[in-house]
């Protein structure tokens, strides 16, 4: 934190995520990360996959899925995607307060997002008695669709961490890759449930 | 006030282009959402397995590429190591995905 790292709106850079190398490095290093995280979900797809017709004489894949759910989480998280995109046009743009109220609606899709999937598990564990110990479809289910909303609470604490601390500070260049990186993760988060909800839910109506 | 004018006009050009940008993101936002209504209404519709699979299949992943390209900048300049990570997680992805269904399959 040497250099001054505000933004000068005359010299407004193309990119203020990339326009100091620590940024640029942060930019790379969450691209790594997700391609950790790629290999990561592909194996607990793979397990899933090999899994998913083993319930144990418990409930099955067509017992338990309810599209209607499924559809408003899809529709939740996709819009979610598409509200961080404008906080990022916000930020190429300077406009602060515009990115945070962006953000701030990503967060709450999330949190929508959340409290679906919350009320879903609850609903296989009370209605279904279909829990993580129920037969090895639960393992791989509750692993797989599980860890995808693990990767949500871990984006939301993120972001609302981000925007609190930042409040007060504004946009620089210093926090504009934090920003951008959370961005880039949220949209992950939202691949991953775009093959979840078809090899998963839409794929378990079907066989 | 004349400061403020030479500002505006510095950044109108980059506002200009974002706003292009932006306009494209909508565009394959609401691709995104039509992929998404066309892969439920296959499933409602109860189109046989043989035929739906496949292009439920296909849909996600043209759905993901624009997620990819457009959302998360990958067809931009400056993309081109991210782009070799993420074809070198989709080839693992495909590879697992496709063990894991053989070594199941009878």
């Amino acid at each position: 934190m040497s250099h001054d790292h505000s933004i000068d709106p005359k010299n407004m850079p193309k990119d203020p995520s990339k326009a100091t190398t620590e940024g640029k490095h942060k930019f790379m290093g969450l691209w790594i990360f997700l391609g950790g995280e790629t290999v990561l979900f592909a194996c607990l797809f793979g397990t899933y996959l090999a899994l998913k017709n083993s319930n144990a004489s418990g409930p099955t894949t067509q017992d338990l899925y309810g599209l209607g759910l499924v559809f408003l989480m899809t529709i939740l998280l996709l819009t979610s995607s598409l509200t961080s995109v404008y906080a990022i046009y916000h930020m190429k743009n300077n406009d602060f307060k515009k990115m945070q109220l962006w953000m701030g609606i990503t967060a709450l899709l999330g949190i929508g997002f959340l409290a679906c999937e919350i009320y879903e598990f609850a609903h296989y564990i009370h209605d279904y008695g279909f829990t993580f110990r129920s037969s090895a479809f639960g393992s791989a289910f509750y692993a797989l669709v599980g860890f995808h909303g693990g990767h949500v609470v871990f984006g939301l604490s993120w972001i609302i961490t981000l925007m609190v601390r930042n409040a007060k500070r504004g946009l620089d260049l210093y926090n504009a890759p934090k920003f951008n990186t959370f961005a880039l993760y949220w949209h992950f988060i939202d691949v991953v449930w775009v093959f979840i909800f078809t090899v998963v839910y839409l794929m378990g109506m079907v066989s | 006030m004349t400061d403020e004018m030479s500002t505006r006009k510095i950044n109108s050009f980059q506002k200009q282009k974002n706003k292009q940008e932006m306009q494209k993101m909508v565009v394959s936002f609401a691709l995104m959402i039509f992929f998404t209504l066309v892969a439920f209404a296959l499933v409602m519709l109860e189109v046989p397995s043989t035929y739906v699979i496949p292009i439920i299949l296909l849909l996600a992943f043209v759905q993901v590429s624009f997620q990819f390209f457009y959302f998360m900048h990958l067809k931009d300049k400056g993309h081109e190591v991210p782009s070799q990570i993420i074809y070198g997680g989709v080839f693992i992805t495909v590879m697992v995905a496709l063990t894991f269904t053989v070594i199941t399959w009878w």
